[in-house]
């Protein structure tokens, strides 16, 4: 479904991917993790032409992403994007926010779309909220709106960028169940995400990335039973151990 | 300065109509009104231009904007006057020729609190919205001017404030707007000059602070409004 081919990008002096190379399978869910700056949110802003990238191809369904023939918004259209901010239209009510892409984009008349955003609003557990505006929704009820308002273009593919990293603790894991029952459903997902639980249990792969380089991929179970490169060795044992313990 | 009042209020506040053409308040009230009025569109073409991101769009509109805004409205009510004669080749009366240059004069004005209100916006609203697809300016139309134009009325107010005073320039083009009556009156009386244009100060104040009050008070009632959604 997703071809990465060397792909590399610079900001200005800085490498932020290096001869980036992977393949997602539809179907397939797969975990970016790494430390800050390691370029996870990067590549996965290229894949659908957030960021520009300076060489290499990144191919989705059969379009070359970067290519100067593509459909941009059609092409955008066909993945959904969730944001660490979640980034809702605060001017609008939550139905709303899921119904003005399907209505202007994909020609549905308002009382389908309004339809089908409650039962995707139903989905994530938040029908009874589709009147209200996300200023009066907490932080981990918008990031659910958004994942609806994305899942209402019915995308074949779902991006998320740190999609628990903005939210307070007790609200991280109602976003991730969202997240797994999506999976379970064979959603294709690429994830940026800090939550090593949900790599494990959720994910069929992980890429480990550092400094702009995919270190290390590897089948979920493997990734964290038995990591290879030093790097990931010493970024996991980091963050099982988030203070050091006096002797 | 009863009598004063006795005598002139009705030429203060509308000039010589119905015997003449209409002047006084009136005609700085028409006139600001207008003026904002056909500014905003302009104002708001030039404010979405101004962070465009084609380059052919975004300096030539910056130019103009910086031209304006490096010139007192004087100089614009100038040209107004002399050039647009040449330009349209048939003589532009007076309150035209003040029209046309505070609706330029406010778009370039207005241009930049839209400039400034799109760039506090941030770019996550643009990001989400070309993320589902929509065109840059479908994404524009329907996500960031709503928040823009909402979140920019009390400055919208506050120019109109501006306006209104701006409008005493047509003095110098003979626009018998309220400022020009007020000198007229005062070569009728002629012994009180003080008194003359102590109540023309009134007048625009009286106005001016009261809708600078209201802007206050639309600001705190908008912000109120967020928090209460936000704290709801």
């Amino acid at each position: 479904m997703i071809q990465i081919e060397k792909v590399n990008k610079w900001y200005g002096g800085y490498h932020a991917l290096v001869d980036v190379t992977e393949n997602v399978a539809k179907g397939e869910v797969v975990v970016v993790c790494g430390p800050s700056g390691s370029g996870k949110s990067t590549l996965i802003r290229t894949l659908n032409r957030l960021e520009p990238i300076q060489s290499g191809r990144i191919v989705i369904d059969g379009v070359d992403a970067h290519g100067a023939r593509v459909k941009l918004n059609t092409f955008r259209s066909h993945i959904g994007f969730v944001f660490q901010q979640f980034n809702l239209f605060p001017h609008i009510t939550v139905l709303e926010n899921c119904t003005l892409a399907p209505t202007r984009l994909r020609g549905l008349k308002p009382a389908e779309a309004r339809d089908e955003a409650l039962t995707l609003l139903d989905r994530v557990g938040l029908a009874s909220k589709a009147r209200a505006y996300p200023g009066e929704l907490s932080g981990g009820q918008q990031q659910r709106v958004a994942i609806a308002r994305a899942l209402a273009m019915r995308p074949p593919l779902m991006l998320f960028d740190e999609p628990t990293s903005a939210l307070d603790p007790e609200m991280v894991g109602e976003v991730l169940l969202v997240m797994r029952d999506l999976a379970r459903d064979g959603m294709t997902m690429v994830c940026v995400t800090h939550e090593m639980g949900f790599a494990r249990d959720v994910a069929d792969r992980v890429l480990f990335m550092d400094a702009g380089r995919v270190l290390e991929r590897a089948v979920s179970s493997d990734f964290f039973a038995r990591p290879e490169h030093p790097r990931l060795r010493q970024f996991l044992s980091d963050i099982r151990t988030p203070f050091p313990v006096a002797a | 300065m009863i009598e004063l009042i006795d005598t002139y209020w009705l030429y203060f506040l509308v000039g010589q109509y119905p015997h003449g053409p209409l002047g006084g308040l009136a005609l700085t009230l028409i006139l600001a009104v207008l003026g904002l009025l056909f500014a905003f569109p302009l104002g708001l073409v030039f404010g979405i231009a101004r962070v465009s991101p084609w380059r052919s769009v975004r300096w030539p509109v910056s130019a103009l904007i910086q031209i304006v805004r490096g010139t007192p409205l004087l100089m614009v009510v100038f040209w107004a006057y002399f050039f647009l004669p040449s330009l349209t080749g048939q003589n532009t009366d007076q309150f035209w020729t003040m029209l046309v240059a505070l609706v330029v004069f406010d778009a370039a004005y207005l241009a930049e609190i839209i400039r400034a209100g799109i760039q506090a916006l941030g770019k996550g609203q643009t990001e989400s919205a070309r993320s589902l697809g929509f065109s840059y300016l479908v994404a524009m139309r329907l996500v960031i001017l709503p928040q823009v134009v909402r979140n920019m009325l009390p400055s919208l107010v506050n120019q109109f404030v501006s306006t209104i005073k701006e409008t005493s320039l047509g003095y110098i083009i003979g626009l018998t707007e309220v400022s020009f009556i007020a000198t007229q009156i005062n070569t009728q009386v002629l012994t009180r000059p003080a008194e003359v244009y102590l109540l023309l100060g009134l007048t625009y104040f009286i106005l001016c602070f009261g809708l600078s009050r209201f802007a206050f008070w639309l600001e705190r009632h908008l912000q109120q409004r967020t928090m209460a959604k936000a704290h709801a």
